[in-house]
């Protein structure tokens, strides 16, 4: 199981990620969208799970990521990304709970943009026995 | 007029091998369940499976499309209850369809979203709040 002391502990990404047109365009290609002048709503997935991987996978956390299966999803859409954004991502492990041997951990994402949220993604991701 | 009841038409959208490629490259999801068949029989699927976020972003737009655009989604969440089954050289109906759930302050709504893919419902309890402000009546 994961490390206690890590629920409800923020987890900063050490550096922004600045959004390219070429990721928005890829990415809404490979969903049918034709409007690229802002990145689809799902499109923060990109980086709220790679930063909750990189996270929950740490030794302070301890997530074997080969297990993980997800659960659901919710965004909280304030402003839509677009190409330029610097965004920093703030993670915290905002539940835990144990089922049946399985664990259930959501993970919220705040992505930030010039020091405002635009966008908020939750993961509940479970950790299979 | 909008409602709660309004029905959105039901689309259908195709899934096959080559959209889960794309869908994994433009993501970042390289799991290889979503494109390698051996692999993903290895770990006790029955073949290749979508990812749950491709899913959620093909009926995210179903909302988004008749709300009036990606700019509309406010609020968007789902569970993710039953794999969309990809087999090769084949191409898999996801039959989505929407109803108004609730009409709330400010133009926005609660569209509430079924996603069907081979008689299973493979979304649930999937919402979106969309704002229907600039949308055509």
């Amino acid at each position: 199981m994961i490390n206690p002391d890590s629920i409800g502990r923020s987890f900063a990404a050490s550096e922004a990620v600045t959004i390219s047109q070429s990721e928005i365009d890829a990415f809404a290609a490979a969903i049918g969208e034709s409007d690229t002048s802002i990145a689809p709503p799902t499109f923060a997935i990109r980086i709220s799970l790679e930063q909750s991987q990189s996270f929950l996978t740490s030794p302070e956390v301890g997530v074997n990521w080969d297990r993980i299966v997800h659960g659901d999803q919710k965004f909280e859409i304030k402003q839509p990304l677009k190409a330029g954004d610097q965004v920093m991502c703030t993670s915290v492990i905002e539940n835990y709970k144990q089922m049946a041997g399985n664990e259930f951990i959501t993970a919220r994402s705040d992505l930030s943009v010039n020091g405002e949220v635009a966008v908020s993604a939750w993961s509940t991701l479970v950790v299979r026995a | 007029m909008i409602e709660v009841g309004t029905v959105i038409p039901e689309r259908i959208f195709k899934v096959d091998r080559a959209a889960l490629k794309r869908y994994a490259d433009a993501s970042g999801d390289q799991n290889p369940i979503h494109q390698d068949e051996d692999f993903a029989k290895s770990v006790g699927l029955p073949d290749v499976i979508a990812h749950g976020m491709f899913t959620m972003a093909l009926a995210g737009k179903f909302a988004t499309d008749w709300a009036g655009g990606s700019a509309t989604m406010k609020e968007y969440s789902t569970r993710f209850t039953k794999p969309v089954v990809v087999p090769a050289g084949k191409s898999v109906d996801l039959i989505i369809s929407g109803v108004v759930g609730e009409v709330l302050p400010d133009g926005l709504v609660r569209v509430d979203i079924t996603a069907t893919s081979d008689g299973q419902k493979v979304l649930g309890m999937a919402r979106a709040i969309v704002d229907v402000n600039g949308k055509s009546k």
